[in-house]
C-alpha cells in the first residue's frame, strides 16, 4: 500500500512526539512506531528532567551548560551545549502547559531535585536541577505528548516497523514499513523523514533498555549512507539491579542514597571527595567494578548495594516510588529497610546519526546536510553528551532538538515538492523477507544475539583494552558472517515476531561492528570510553568525533570531525 | 524446576477455533513469567506470539491472564504462584484475539480518545509555570500511575455486559483532567461523564481495582467523580 506525506516521523518517543507536535496542523504528518505509541520507551525514563529554573535554590543556565560540557568529558560539541541549556527553562514551562503533572514546592511551584554531575558555581557542590513527577516522569510527559498529539489530529501508524530508507537522487523521500498485523510492506511517500528511534541497549547482555531498543534508525540510516558518530561511547548506568539490569534512577542517590561496598564503607567518598554518590555516571560505574575487583563486591560476587534506608519511608514511598517496588517484585528486597544489591548495567548511546543543531543528518565533516533526511532523540547525536550524558540531560535533549527538528522540517517540507519515488522502493525489503522465509537452516537467530550480547558485556562495556577489543571484533564479524545464513521458522504473516527478531539482531550486530571499531581505534580514555591500555585522555590526538561511514562489503570508512569549543577549554575533570 | 505452561494459541491463517498447547521449561524462581515465555518462544517455538517491550512493568504492552487472573506477565515471577509449577497462560478477556495472546486495543484505545484527554484551558499561558498546589497534584497523582495496559477495562463486568461503557480506565483518564487545577473543562467534563455509559455505568465492584498492576484505587477514583456531578447537581 502506499501513502503520501509531507513529513514521516519514525518512532513516538519523546523525540518524535515532540517534532510531531511543532510540525502544527499545516503539514501533514504520520508517525510510524514498531511498538504502540505509548509503549515507547520514553516511558520508562524515571528521575527527571534538567533545567536551571532555580526554584528550590539559584541556578543559572551557564552552570547547566559548563556541567553539561565538564560531564561531557570535553567531547561535547559547545554550540549545542550552549542550547540546550538556555533553552531548557523554555522546555519545561512549554511541557507544563501541555499539562504534564510535575511534583510541586511548597508554593506550586515545579519541585526539583539533585542528580548526578549537576552542580552549582561551575561544580562548588550539588545543585536541584532535576524537575520530576515521582519516578515516572518520562511515563507523564510520554502520556502529554501523545495526547497533545491526538488532539492536534496526527496520524498514527502503530506497530508499524520501518525496515529501510527510500533514497532517490540523494535524497530521502520516503519509508519502508512492515505492518505487524497483517505482514504487509507500505510505502510512505514522504518530503522529508525524522528517524527518532532510540537507543541500542539489545547489543549487551546487561540492560535497562527495552526488547525494543535495536537501534533500528541508526543501523537503517547507516546503511542509507548516513555517517554514525561517537558510536564506542556507551554508558553504562551504575546502579542497575543485580543481574536483571531494570534501573534504580539517580534520583535515589538525588534523594540522599549512599553506595557501600563489602565492608559498608561509602567509598564513592573516596573517589569523588566534593560530590561523593552524585558524581557522573561513567566514574561510579568504574568505581563500582574497581571495588569489585578490589575484592569489596558483597559476598564476593560482583555487585554492591545502594542504601537508601536512612531516607524514611516517608520519602522512599512518596519520591521514589516506582523504583521501590522494582526493587521489591523483582529483588525481594524492601529498600526501606535492606540496601538494594546493584551493578552497571548498559544505559544510553551518547553515539548516534550525526546531525547539525536543527536536526539535519549531516554526510560529512563539513557538515553537509543529508537532503530530506533527519534524526533527534537518542538514536542521533547532535553532539550535547560527548563522552558521557549527564543525568536528566538525555529528555531535555528529546524535547529542545526534537522541537527543532520539527521546525526545520516544517519550513523545509513548505519549500519543496515531492522528490518522485524510485520504480518498485519496496523490492529489496520484500526480497529480503521471501529469502528469510524460504531459508531452513539450523543457524538460531537467540543463540548469535546472546553470543554477541556476551562478548560485547565482556570485553567492550565499562573497561576496555585492545586485545580484548579485537577478539570481540573477530567474534562480531564472524556472527555477522552467520547471521547470513539464518531462516525464520515462523511462516505468517501476522504478528511474525520470529521475522521481526531476524531484522533486528542484523542492526544489533552493525552497530556492534561500529562501537567496537570506533573503541580500538579510539587510543585514549574519555568518559565512558576506558581504555585499561591508554588511561589517560589526549586532547591532543583525539580531542574529535568518531564518525563511521557504511561502504558496503569493505571495512567501514572512519574519520573524524572537530569538536566544537566556544566558552570552555578542555580542563582535567575532577569531582 | 521443571515448568508446565499451558498457552492459547490461535493462527487467524490456520485455525477456525483456538486451541492450547502444551510447553514444558526449566525455570528459575526468580524468572518473570515474560521470561518463561521468551524461553518457549527463543528455545521451542518461534511461532509463538504475545506482546512486550520494557520487562519491567512500565510500557503496558504485556498484560494477559496467567492461571485465570490479570498480570503483566513481566511484573510476576515464577514464585509468585503457588499452583506447583503449572501455569494457564491466555489472551486478555474481552477484546478480540488477533493471534495467540494479542488483543485488538483499538476499542480501548478509541474509548480513550473519546474523553479528551489531554489539558483543556481558557485561562492565558503565564510566562513559567502555573502555579498548582502540591494537594492537588497528588490527588491526580494515583491516575499518573496508568499505563494503559487494559487490565482494568479488560476486568470489568461491566464492560462485558455493556460495549458502549466507557470503562475504568477511560474513565480514570477523565478523574485525572476533571480534577487537576488548571483545566478549565471540567463543565464539559461531567456531563459527558454524567451517563450510564460513563461514570454512572460503574456498580463498584472493584475489579479494576483489584486487577490494577500500578496499584491504583480506580473504583475511589471514579466514585470522585460521582460526587463531584452530584455536587454540581446540588448547586
Ligand atoms: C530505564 C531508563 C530510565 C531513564 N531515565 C531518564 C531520566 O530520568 N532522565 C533522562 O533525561 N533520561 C532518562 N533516560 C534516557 C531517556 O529516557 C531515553 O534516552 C529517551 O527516552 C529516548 O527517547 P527517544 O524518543 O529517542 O526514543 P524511545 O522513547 O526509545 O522511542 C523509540 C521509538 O522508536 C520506535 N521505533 C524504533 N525502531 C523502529 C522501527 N524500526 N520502526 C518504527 N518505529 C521504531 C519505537 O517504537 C519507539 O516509539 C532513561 C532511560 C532508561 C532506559
Ligand atoms: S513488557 Fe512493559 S509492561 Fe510488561
Amino acid at each position: 500500500m502506499n501513502h503520501q506525506h509531507d513529513i514521516v516521523i519514525v518512532g513516538s518517543g519523546l523525540a518524535g512526539l515532540r517534532a510531531a507536535i511543532e510540525l502544527g496542523v499545516d503539514t501533514k504528518t504520520a508517525v510510524l512506531s514498531k511498538v504502540f505509541a505509548t509503549r515507547s520507551h520514553s516511558g520508562a525514563a524515571q528521575g527527571g528532567i534538567g533545567a536551571a529554573l532555580g526554584n528550590e535554590e539559584e541556578d543559572k543556565w551557564e552552570w547547566h551548560m559548563f556541567d553539561t560540557i565538564k560531564g561531557s568529558d570535553y567531547l561535547g560539541d559547545q554550540d549545542a551545549i550552549e542550547i540546550l541549556a538556555r533553552d531548557a527553562p523554555r522546555a519545561i514551562y512549554e511541557l507544563e502547559h501541555m499539562g504534564v503533572p510535575f511534583n510541586r514546592t511548597k508554593e506550586g511551584k515545579i519541585a526539583q531535585r539533585a542528580f548526578g554531575g549537576h552542580t552549582r558555581e561551575f561544580g562548588q557542590a550539588p545543585v536541584k536541577r532535576a524537575c520530576y513527577a515521582a519516578t515516572r516522569t518520562g511515563r507523564v510527559i510520554l502520556d502529554t505528548l501523545w495526547e497533545k498529539c491526538l488532539q492536534r489530529g496526527i496520524e498514527f501508524y502503530d506497530e508499524f516497523q520501518m525496515l529501510s530508507l527510500i533514497i532517490e537522487k540523494g535524497h530521502c523521500c520516503g519509508v519502508v514499513a512492515y505492518e505487524l498485523a497483517t505482514g504487509e510492506l507500505h510505502v510512505f511517500h514522504s518530503k522529508a523523514v525524522l528517524v527518532a528511534t532510540g537507543g541500542a541497549g539489545k547489543i549487551f547482555k546487561t540492560t535497562s533498555n527495552a526488547f525494543a531498543s535495536t537501534g533500528d534508525g541508526m543501523a537503517i540510516a547507516y546503511r542509507a549512507g548516513a555517517p554514525l558518530e561517537d558510536m564506542e561511547f556507551v554508558q553504562f548506568h551504575p546502579t542497575g539491579i543485580y543481574k536483571l539490569g531494570i534501573l534504580i534512577s539517580e534520583a535515589a542517590r538525588g534523594e540522599g542514597g549512599i553506595l557501600r561496598n563489602a565492608q559498608g564503607d561509602r567509598f564513592m567518598e573516596r573517589y569523588a571527595p566534593v560530590i561523593k554518590d552524585l558524581a557522573p555516571r561513567d566514574m561510579i560505574s568504574r568505581c563500582i567494578l574497581q571495588e569489585i575487583r578490589a575484592g569489596q563486591g558483597i559476598d564476593g560476587k560482583d555487585y554492591v548495594h545502594l542504601d537508601l534506608t536512612h531516607l524514611g519511608k516517608e520519602v522512599i514511598e512518596s519520591k521514589l516510588a516506582e523504583i521501590t517496588s522494582f526493587a521489591r517484585t523483582y529483588a525481594g528486597v524492601d529498600p526501606i529497610k535492606e540496601p538494594i544489591p546493584v551493578q552497571p548495567t548498559c544505559h544510553y548511546m551518547m553515539g548516534g546519526i550525526a546531525t547539525d543543531n536543527e536536526g539535519r543528518v549531516i554526510a560529512d565533516e563539513q557538515r553537509t546536510p543529508f537532503p530530506g533526511l533527519y534524526a533527534a532523540g537518542e538514536c542521533a547525536c547532535v553532539s550535547v553528551h560527548g563522552a558521557n550524558r549527564l543525568g536528566c540531560n538525555a529528555l531535555l535533549d528529546l524535547l529542545v532538538f526534537g522541537r527543532r527538528a520539527g521546525r526545520e522540517m516544517r519550513k523545509y517540507s513548505h519549500s519543496i515538492g515531492f522528490q518522485s519515488l524510485p520504480p518498485n522502493p519496496a523490492k529489496a525489503d520484500q526480497d529480503r523477507i521471501d529469502a528469510l522465509m524460504q531459508n531452513h537452516s539450523g543457524v538460531s537467530i537467540p543463540e548469535i544475539r546472546s553470543q554477541m550480547q556476551e562478548v560485547m558485556m565482556d570485553n567492550v562495556s565499562v573497561f576496555r583494552e585492545a586485545n580484548g577489543l579485537e577478539a570481540a571484533l573477530k567474534e562480531v564479524m564472524q556472527l555477522k558472517q552467520r547471521y547470513q545464513q539464518i531462516g525464520i521458522t515462523d511462516k505468517g504473516r501476522c504478528f511474525n515476531r520470529d521475522l521481526l527478531d531476524a531484522i533486528e539482531l542484523g542492526h544489533l550486530l552493525d552497530l556492534a561492528e561500529v562501537i567496537t571499531r570506533g573503541a580500538l581505534l579510539r587510543q585514549e580514555s574519555r568518559g565512558a570510553h576506558t581504555r585499561e591500555d591508554y588511561p589517560e585522555r589526549d586532547d591532543e590526538r583525539w580531542l574529535s568525533h568518531t564518525m563511521c561511514r557504511f561502504t558496503g562489503d569493505k571495512e567501514p570508512d572512519i574519520f573524524y570531525k572537530p569538536v566544537v569549543i566556544t566558552e570552555h577549554q578542555p580542563q582535567e575533570r575532577k569531582y | 524446576m521443571r515448568c508446565t505452561f499451558i498457552i492459547h494459541r490461535y493462527d487467524p491463517a490456520a485455525d477456525t477455533e483456538p486451541r492450547y498447547q502444551e510447553y514444558s521449561v526449566d525455570a528459575e524462581p526468580t524468572d518473570k513469567i515474560l521470561d518463561c515465555l521468551n524461553k518457549i518462544r527463543w528455545e521451542q517455538d518461534p511461532t509463538l506470539t504475545y506482546r512486550y517491550s520494557c520487562a519491567h512493568g512500565i510500557c503496558g504492552s504485556d498484560a494477559l491472564m496467567i492461571n485465570g487472573r490479570i498480570e503483566l506477565a513481566c511484573q510476576k515471577l515464577v514464585r509468585d504462584f503457588k499452583t506447583g509449577y503449572n501455569f494457564v497462560i491466555e489472551p486478555l478477556p474481552l477484546f478480540n484475539v488477533i493471534k495467540d495472546l494479542i488483543v485488538d486495543l483499538n476499542p480501548f484505545f478509541n474509548k480513550h480518545r473519546y474523553v479528551r484527554p489531554y489539558l483543556i484551558t481558557d485561562e492565558d499561558m503565564p510566562t513559567t509555570e502555573w502555579l498548582q498546589t502540591r494537594e492537588n497534584q497528588e490527588f491526580v497523582e494515583p491516575a499518573l500511575r496508568c499505563i494503559l495496559c487494559a487490565s482494568c477495562t479488560s476486568a470489568c463486568p461491566i464492560n462485558r455486559a455493556n460495549g458502549n461503557y466507557l470503562g475504568p480506565a477511560a474513565l480514570l483518564r477523565s478523574f485525572r483532567y476533571i480534577f487537576d487545577s488548571r483545566d478549565t473543562a471540567t463543565g464539559s467534563r461531567l456531563a459527558q461523564m454524567d451517563s450510564e455509559d460513563g461514570v454512572w455505568g460503574c456498580r463498584s465492584m472493584w475489579w479494576c481495582t483489584d486487577v490494577c498492576p500500578k496499584e491504583i484505587p480506580v473504583t475511589k477514583c471514579l466514585a470522585q467523580i460521582k460526587r463531584l456531578i452530584k455536587q454540581e447537581a446540588k448547586k
